[in-house]
């Protein structure tokens, strides 16, 4: 039994990534660490090779390390976007300046991740970029179990009972429901109900997700938003 | 010697010679000047009063012929302060006047002697030299000659005087200058050596030293004051980065030794799969925690680096305000702090809503932590006011406030009231706030017991309207 295969979170079996990073004992770190949560990992160890691997093969998400020998992150994610391949990136940034993310994400990055960081939280974010890939953005009504979510008539029903909540409980809910089944962080919250890139020091999301839990777990039987230690949550149906 | 090569090229010295050698040609000129000018007006005199004399002896000679005309030369010649009277033959053979000699030539032109010539008097003693005389010399119709001058004594003994005083004068001059040169150079040159030895004991490392200062605010003072200022800076910021890497490595210290030894004991309890997966769980959290310090740590030395500055745009100040109060509102209630709001609407500021956002997203940790300490009734109050100079955001709680001695400590990295450190936290929260309020030309203030919302700590975030 090894760490990262906790009976949480879910395995992904036929996801494949490709990792460009330079650094060889994060590289092999990750790579490991990627294949023991079901993910099929290559590795690059500079910009050439990398460019070249992202364009012969096929891969569902890429993870770009920004600062790179031979060819810089940036302008790999620029050269694929212009060669129309629209694979899923996560820039890893060392520089993390506060408008790196935005040229990060300017260049054509999908998601961005300031060194320090960790696994839990790049992998959490890996699998949502994974998951893109036929998403349910156009979906009306989410679905898990008996919950229902409709976005278009801001409602919420839990086995036809209706749940009246806040207008950020239900963008919270809304995140959660459209990657069910998928470990999001509480950066990741943070990020997209409140539009923020901070880390804040208090547990502020874990008050929301509870208060959130209590309204659509009370009076029901089966639990769906769970927490995963060290990671986030997730929000399914089983178990 | 060379102290003396240095003063010459000190600026002020350099520039001093100048003018005193511009100076001293300028006086010469006048000296040269005023004593032509002296001549030619004393020569001029002369001559008037000569021709006048001649005009009074022609009338003699016209009334009573050459008789009456040496008569009264004669008489003439003896009075005291007399002019010089000379009768000579048709051969140049002096036979009446008060000149006992002339120079040779004088009476072979008539007319006015242009230049100067010397003669001696009667009476005079032998040995001395002649004096120095003008005349105008008239040949009579019968052949004879005769020569009516001026002495020139007294115009020359006043010329010499004017002459010598002004070079006298100049002298002083230049050796005052000289003098002055001197003084000043050298108490240049000593300051200078002073401010030296001062810069070199600072070179070496001592970095309290100061350069001197003279005490009579000229323009060495000024510069010594100027350069103490940018020292006094420097020493603060060295400082300031030494006691940053002290806390660094005392702050991340100890959550590793408590990350090691929780490993260490997890590998000590061989039986248990459970134990080790939390002892791991425990260590992921320590973990996360020290991330998190790193990052703030980098964040506030970015905020302060003004990189983030380019981020700035116009942002509803009262929004953000409003969305940290509904972030942080289960958060107090779950604490039992009650979190009120005044909220003025519609500020719009220049700035970066992400750091405003994490700046009160810090203040809200702290104020309800805080407000929490044996209070029986704790609150934390949001307030965004905008006076006409000022916009204000300030978030206040009921909690034992910040003794006000501290209120510059708690801003420092590290610095933590709770010296058990036993509330969670970085001890950077504050000083993130401080560099983001000078990112945006505001200012973070710490106010104790006032008579503000409440009457634990207010922390308001001053940011200046334009």
């Amino acid at each position: 039994m090894t760490y990262f295969s906790t009976p949480d979170l879910p395995t992904l079996p036929d996801m494949k990534i490709l990792v460009i990073e330079d650094d060889l004992d994060a590289a092999s770190y990750l790579v490991k660490a990627f294949n023991e949560a079901g993910i099929v990992t290559d590795h690059a160890s500079d910009g050439e090779i990398g460019y070249h691997l992202a364009t012969e093969n096929t891969y569902d998400v890429m993870v770009i390390d920004r600062l790179l020998p031979k060819r810089d992150g940036l302008s790999i994610v620029s050269a694929l976007r212009e060669k129309s391949i629209d694979t899923p990136v996560l820039i890893l940034s060392a520089l993390g300046q506060v408008d790196d993310r935005v040229t990060g994400l300017r260049a054509g990055g999908d998601d961005y991740l300031p060194k320090p960081y960790a696994f839990s939280e790049l992998l959490a974010r890996v699998e949502v970029l994974g998951r893109r890939k036929g998403t349910r953005d156009n979906d009306t009504v989410y679905r898990v179990a008996d919950l229902e979510l409709d976005r278009l008539a801001h409602e919420v029903h839990r086995a036809g009972q209706r749940i009246t909540l806040q207008p950020r409980e239900f963008r919270l809910l809304e995140y959660l429901m459209k990657h069910a089944g998928q470990v999001v962080t509480r950066t990741m919250l943070l990020e997209n109900v409140w539009d923020y890139h901070f880390d804040p020091q208090t547990n502020v999301i874990d008050v929301h997700i509870s208060r959130l839990r209590s309204k659509i777990e009370k009076g029901f039987d089966q639990a769906l938003l769970r927490t995963v230690r060290g990671a986030g949550y997730i929000l399914k149906a089983d178990g | 010697m060379s102290r003396l090569r240095i003063a010459l090229q000190t600026t002020a010295i350099r520039l001093s010679a100048l003018y005193l050698g511009l100076f001293a040609i300028c006086a010469i000129i006048l000296v040269i000047y005023v004593t032509a000018l002296f001549t030619s007006i004393s020569n001029h005199q002369t001559r008037l009063l000569v021709e006048e004399e001649l005009e009074v002896l022609g009338s003699f000679y016209r009334r009573g012929g050459v008789t009456m005309l040496i008569g009264h030369v004669d008489r003439r010649s003896r009075e005291p302060g007399a002019s010089l009277y000379t009768i000579a033959g048709r051969d140049g053979k002096i036979i009446g006047g008060n000149v006992q000699s002339l120079e040779a030539g004088v009476l072979d032109t008539e007319g006015w002697t242009e230049r100067p010539f010397r003669y001696r008097r009667f009476y005079q003693p032998e040995g001395t030299p002649g004096h120095m005389a003008l005349a105008e010399v008239i040949y009579l119709p019968n052949g004879m000659r005769l020569l009516v001058g001026r002495d020139l004594g007294e115009p020359t003994k006043f010329r010499s005087l004017v002459r010598d005083s002004l070079t006298m004068a100049l002298g002083i001059m230049v050796l005052g200058a000289l003098l002055i040169w001197f003084v000043v150079g050298r108490r240049a040159l000593q300051r200078i050596d002073r401010m030296s030895v001062a810069t070199q004991k600072i070179m070496a490392g001592d970095l309290g030293q100061r350069l001197p200062m003279g005490g009579s605010h000229d323009e060495f003072d000024r510069l010594s004051e100027s350069l103490n200022v940018m020292l006094d800076r420097i020493q603060k910021l060295d400082e300031g980065l030494r006691q940053v890497s002290d806390n660094i490595a005392h702050d991340l210290k100890t959550p590793l030794t408590r990350l090691r030894n929780k490993a260490e004991s997890a590998l000590g309890d061989r039986e248990n799969v459970d134990t080790y997966r939390d002892a791991m769980e425990e260590i992921i959290d320590e973990s996360d925690q020290l991330i998190r310090t790193f990052n703030a740590l980098l964040m506030i030395s970015r905020v302060e680096a003004g990189s983030a500055a380019a981020e700035m745009s116009a942002v509803d100040l009262s929004q953000i305000a409003g969305d940290a109060e509904e972030l942080y509102e289960p958060v107090a209630e779950e604490a039992g702090v009650t979190l009120s709001t005044r909220i003025d609407q519609d500020v719009v500021i220049n700035g970066s809503r992400e750091l405003i956002g994490q700046a009160i997203s810090n203040l809200l940790d702290n104020a309800i932590k805080y407000a929490c300490d044996g209070n029986a009734n704790p609150a934390v109050a949001i307030v965004l006011e905008r006076n006409s100079n000022e916009t204000v955001l300030s978030v206040s709680d009921n909690g034992p406030g910040i003794p006000h001695a501290k209120t510059g400590e708690v801003v420092k990295r590290f610095y933590r009231l709770d010296e058990s450190r036993t509330k969670p936290g970085t001890g950077l929260g504050l000083s993130l706030v401080k560099a983001i309020m000078g990112m945006h030309g505001g200012r973070l203030e710490l106010a104790g017991n006032t008579e503000r919302e409440l009457s634990g700590l207010s922390a308001r975030m001053v940011f200046v309207n334009t």
